[in-house]
């Protein structure tokens, strides 16, 4: 299992392209909110959360299609699949990867750009708390997205359509907790749903990406 | 005799095929009665005029928007259990009408939301949930679409209405819990207004009636759609076999 999470980690790194990218749109995401929404400042302050939380959402949904593609094509996914390892801790390992790669960078850039947004003081704190929280469900839930697409040729703009209504219920409370924390609300409530949905997610979806991909690879 | 005759494809066609034209004609029957009944025959409600008859088109559809997809987790598992191409295509064939049903109830809501709530959208949780319901038959539907091999598309679409179901219901009370509500409570079919205890806004029994008319007539042409497009299926399938039998003879 190290074996294969350094593996993947080394190829996100080292294969160039996929490491930055996800960075670099977030990045670019944010500087383009203020040139379409306008510069005022409390205008800006009252969507940074969300902004934050939906470039850090399509940021994750951009690198998904690489997650198994590659593998796929050179026939290294089918290895992994006669493996002794269970293909359902391949894919977890493989969502873990992707995390380390897409989504803990998301995290620590989140504040950062969060001053270019003019975020409340208070909304720093819990900006970071809730994509530290969300973002590895948007793996995991990424990581079905990807099995289910990865025999096809174009599935890129598909996984998109099938993916993004499974990050709605992560995004909504995510989001929420993100929303009250700037303007100094109670958190708790969305807090908790968010921890649930992303504990259940890491815990159960596993077994259906990992389904998903025998029915791909057979 | 069981249910899983009707697996057997030559056998679900026959025996649709005696039903279909009973289904069709009641449900045009109770449709037209219902609607004719509902928009000539009943008065205007008190505070809302005449916009309340858009109740007899909205009412049914939504309640088969979610139904629909209800239907389709149940083929989807029969499919994953027992192996059964009717049950993958019968939920192949519902999407499409859930899909529309949805799209029905979302426009026919808007219309009736213009003059009511001053508005045509609203982000409501009931609205959102069912724009988000409509995003996930279009998932669904793009996903057969997108794959060749018929049996890996049956199983992963399969796989797909089932995380999709969990996460559908999981944005229902994701969106209940982000927005207050504008819309309604449900008033037909209430556990206390069937006891007689409930002292809420119901329904009156004068939009009751033709109300059910509607629904029952909506149901029996979901059912007699579904069966119909079932068939189409079955007969596609079989025409791209012989094409390929052709083939290889040739």
């Amino acid at each position: 299992m190290n074996a294969l999470l350094l593996r993947d980690l080394r190829l996100a790194l080292r294969a160039g392209g996929g490491f930055g990218l996800g960075l670099a749109f977030f990045l670019i995401l944010t500087v383009m909110v203020p040139l379409s929404v306008g510069p005022q400042p409390a205008l800006l302050a009252s969507i940074a959360p969300g902004v934050l939380w939906l470039g850090a959402l399509l940021a994750c949904l951009l690198s998904l299609d690489r997650l198994l593609a590659l593998d796929w094509e050179d026939g290294s996914l089918d290895l992994l699949a006669t493996a002794p390892l269970p293909l359902e801790s391949v894919v977890s390992i493989k969502a873990l990867a992707h995390w380390i790669t897409t989504g803990l960078p998301l995290v620590l850039a989140a504040p950062v750009l969060g001053v270019l947004l003019n975020l409340p003081v208070g909304g720093f704190k819990w900006v970071v708390i809730s994509l530290l929280l969300g973002t590895p469900a948007l793996s995991v839930i990424g990581t079905f997205g990807a099995a289910l697409t990865v025999g096809l040729k174009r599935g890129g703009l598909l996984m998109s359509l099938l993916v993004m209504p499974l990050y709605l219920p992560t995004l909504i409370f995510g989001a929420e907790v993100a929303r009250r924390g700037a303007i100094g609300m109670e958190v708790q409530t969305p807090l908790l749903m968010l921890a649930g949905i992303s504990a259940a997610s890491i815990a159960l979806l596993p077994f259906a990406s990992a389904a998903v991909l025998r029915i791909n690879l057979r | 005799m069981s249910i899983w005759e009707y697996a057997n494809p030559k056998k679900f066609i026959t025996s649709t095929e005696r039903v279909l034209p009973a289904l069709w004609a009641a449900s045009a029957l109770c449709i037209g009665v219902g609607l004719i009944w509902g928009f000539f025959f009943t008065g205007d409600e008190a505070r809302q005029g005449a916009t309340v008859k858009i109740i007899y088109l909205h009412v049914p559809a939504a309640m088969l928007a979610i139904n629909t997809w209800v239907m389709m987790l149940v083929t989807s598992l029969v499919w994953l259990v027992r192996r059964h191409h009717v049950s993958a295509l019968a939920a192949r064939a519902a999407a499409p009408v859930g899909m529309v049903m949805t799209l029905i109830a979302l426009a026919t809501g808007a219309i009736w939301g213009q003059p009511m709530w001053g508005t045509w959208w609203a982000w409501d949780p009931r609205l959102t949930s069912f724009l988000i319901l409509f995003l996930f038959y279009l998932g669904y539907i793009a996903l057969w679409e997108a794959i060749e091999d018929p049996d890996t598309a049956a199983d992963l679409t399969s796989f797909l209405c089932l995380v999709g179901s969990v996460f559908a219901l999981l944005s229902r009370y994701a969106v209940n819990f982000w927005n207050q509500g504008l819309h309604q409570g449900a008033s037909i079919f209430r556990a206390e207004a069937v006891i007689g205890t409930d002292t809420e806004e119901k329904v009156s029994n004068i939009f009751f009636y033709p109300l059910m008319l509607c629904i029952v007539g909506f149901v029996l042409l979901f059912v007699a759609l579904v069966l119909y497009r079932t068939g189409t299926e079955i007969r596609a399938r079989r025409i791209k076999a012989l094409m390929a039998r052709e083939r290889v003879a040739a």
